[in-house]
């Protein structure tokens, strides 16, 4: 569906002085440096999948999510998405797909939600009755009923983000991209819009490009995830497999009966120690877990056990530091 | 066409959200120009005439220009702040948008308090013709409706090259006001009273000539030679549009975005 090879983008940045001299200087010769913001991207998309974008600041990732959408053009490479090159075949090309990003708004803001979204119909040219079932549709799943008739500048951001993504699937798109979709928002938000993603996913097939800083919606939403650096791929691949390549840390919480004596347990190394909780960490390919767990209950007699897994979050910063980004 | 009514529609609701400012606003859209024509009042009370040009004619003058004026403002406003649609980032909406680059530029802003402005040119129109004994004809009138039209494409297409500039450089448009503003303050008395140069550079270049001192002409009975040629001046005006058109798509490809 989506095939991207060789994509390369750089941006010529005047080089920013400090001191009203060196400004002055600036304002009769300016000095440029070259940001290479894609270097040789390569990936491509399947029907139906939801792709995780994920990458420091500055990384790139707007960067091919604007070329991907045909607002960029970029300097070298190729992108085609169900047969257009985004950047030539502009306007038949956005016909069939859904841009919300998160931080800037595609409605109107001093007219209630429904007129952006009337608007928006006679700009995709929807046809009525698609447009009536597609409304009625998002209405009931995203809970809008109540939002249609005020103004969007008097809704709060987890109520517009509701409409942004609404007003994005009306003309029902075939690829859906989400540029930070969750930014912002509070927890009942996040998980409201993150299920409604899924269901959009699931139920019409829509293809997800979503980019985000919030691990936890990459791992409520996307199989697979790809890693931007420095404008390069460095990952691209399961969630799962992300996991298990880096993610080899686990942490033992154990609660005991009272316990004066500090102990230790080989292949593992203590994170906090009281009379009746300790925490370890453990690398799973070091040491195994039962053998641990074996050894504890050797030395101490047991209430409570828990294991977790990394958080995503720290397998994510480990990353960035190992490919020094 | 009619998308281009429906984001009237929606911006006309949106600007009657601020009753307030779009009264006072409209109000002081009428007053400014009418210290303009008056200080033409003024001028003509001392001197009589320019250069075989009398008050009323060059009211005339002064009305075409100003209505042309009022009305790309109201209506190509879009372009005209262009600048921050790039600014902030709005212009990337645009761009995913399946409908033409131009249509949805326009369709960003209206000036409805405009209307302030074209009301006062309108009145002085309406004055100028009242006090002039002209033999009207249809073909008169045609030639008048094209000045207008002739006049709005002219502004428009400086409008529309002025945003252009914006994919290169955000700031620094202030140039273009010169061709604007002052090319408005130019072209509210006859061409033919500036210099050789200035007259060229506003018959050829920016053919503002071709919106009211030419045609007049004709219509007042000054010309000289085939009025065919004279009335028919006004399309010079509508032909600069295209080059501009042209432009502003060369310039899309160079949008470069901002981050985000």
């Amino acid at each position: 569906m989506i095939t991207v090879e060789g994509l390369s983008k750089s941006f010529k940045v005047p080089k920013r002085s400090s001191g009203l001299r060196q400004a002055t200087k600036a304002l009769f010769h300016r000095e440029h440096t070259i940001v290479d913001a894609l270097k040789d991207i390569s990936f491509s998309i399947e029907p139906g999948e939801i792709v995780g974008y994920i990458g420091p600041n500055g990384a790139g990732k707007s960067t091919t999510i604007k070329v991907m959408s045909g607002i960029l053009v970029p300097d070298a490479g190729t992108c085609t998405i169900m047969g257009y090159t985004p950047w030539k075949d502009r306007v038949s090309y956005v016909q069939n797909i859904g841009v919300v990003f998160g931080q800037r708004s595609q409605l109107w803001w001093d007219v209630p939600v429904i007129d952006s979204f009337e608007l928006l119909r006679d700009i995709y040219k929807i046809p009525e009755v698609e447009y009536k079932d597609n409304l009625d549709l998002l209405v009931e799943t995203l809970e809008l009923q109540s939002l249609l008739h005020s103004p969007v500048r008097q809704l709060s951001l987890g109520q517009r983000m509701r409409c942004e993504i609404a007003a994005s699937l009306l003309p029902s798109p075939k690829i859906l991209f989400l540029d930070e979709p969750t930014i912002g928002l509070d927890a009942v938000s996040k998980i409201a819009v993150r299920q409604f993603i899924n269901t959009i996913n699931k139920e019409k097939g829509v293809t997800i490009i979503l980019t985000t800083h919030d691990m936890f919606d990459i791992e409520a939403l996307a199989d697979r995830v790809l890693l931007i650096g420095k404008g390069s791929i460095l990952y691209d691949g399961k969630l799962n497999e992300l996991r298990n390549r880096f993610g080899t840390h686990k942490t033992i919480t154990v609660d005991y009966r009272e316990h004066a004596k500090r102990f230790d347990i080989p292949g593992t190394s203590l994170l906090s120690w009281s009379s009746e909780r300790a925490i370890f960490s453990v690398d799973t390919e070091q040491t195994m877990v039962s053998e641990v767990i074996t050894q504890l209950s050797n030395q101490v007699e047991l209430i409570d056990i828990s294991i977790d897994a990394q958080p995503i979050e720290d397998i994510i910063v480990q990353l960035y530091k190992e490919y020094q980004i | 066409m009619s998308l281009y009514f429906n984001y009237l529609f929606i911006l006309f609701k949106s600007q009657m959200q601020y009753r307030t400012s779009f009264w006072l606003l409209t109000i002081g859209q009428f007053l400014v120009p009418l210290s303009l024509f008056a200080g033409l009042y003024f001028l003509f009370e001392r001197f009589g005439q320019i250069k075989g040009w009398d008050f009323y004619e060059v009211a005339l003058c002064f009305a075409v220009i100003h209505m042309a004026f009022a009305i790309s403002e109201c209506f190509a406003r879009g372009f005209d702040a262009f600048s921050s649609l790039v600014h902030n980032g709005d212009f990337d909406r645009v761009l995913v948008r399946p409908r033409s680059t131009i249509v949805q530029v326009l369709g960003s802003k209206f000036e409805f308090t405009r209307f302030g402005r074209l009301l006062q040119s309108v009145l002085v129109l309406v004055w100028a013709l009242n006090n002039l004994a002209i033999e009207w004809s249809v073909i008169k009138a045609i030639t008048l409706c094209l000045m207008i039209i002739s006049g709005v494409s002219i502004f428009a297409g400086l409008f529309i090259l002025a945003a252009t500039l914006c994919f290169w450089t955000i700031q620094g448009l202030e140039v273009v006001n010169i061709f604007t503003d002052g090319g408005r303050e130019m072209a509210q008395y006859p061409l033919n009273i500036y210099q050789k140069w200035v007259t060229r550079f506003f018959t050829f270049v920016i053919p503002f000539g071709t919106v009211n001192y030419l045609p007049l002409m004709y219509i007042l009975g000054k010309s000289e030679g085939n009025d065919l040629l004279y009335m028919l001046t006004p399309v010079a005006g509508i032909v600069f549009l295209l080059p501009c058109l042209l432009v502003w798509h060369i310039g899309v490809r160079h949008y470069r975005s901002t981050g985000s």
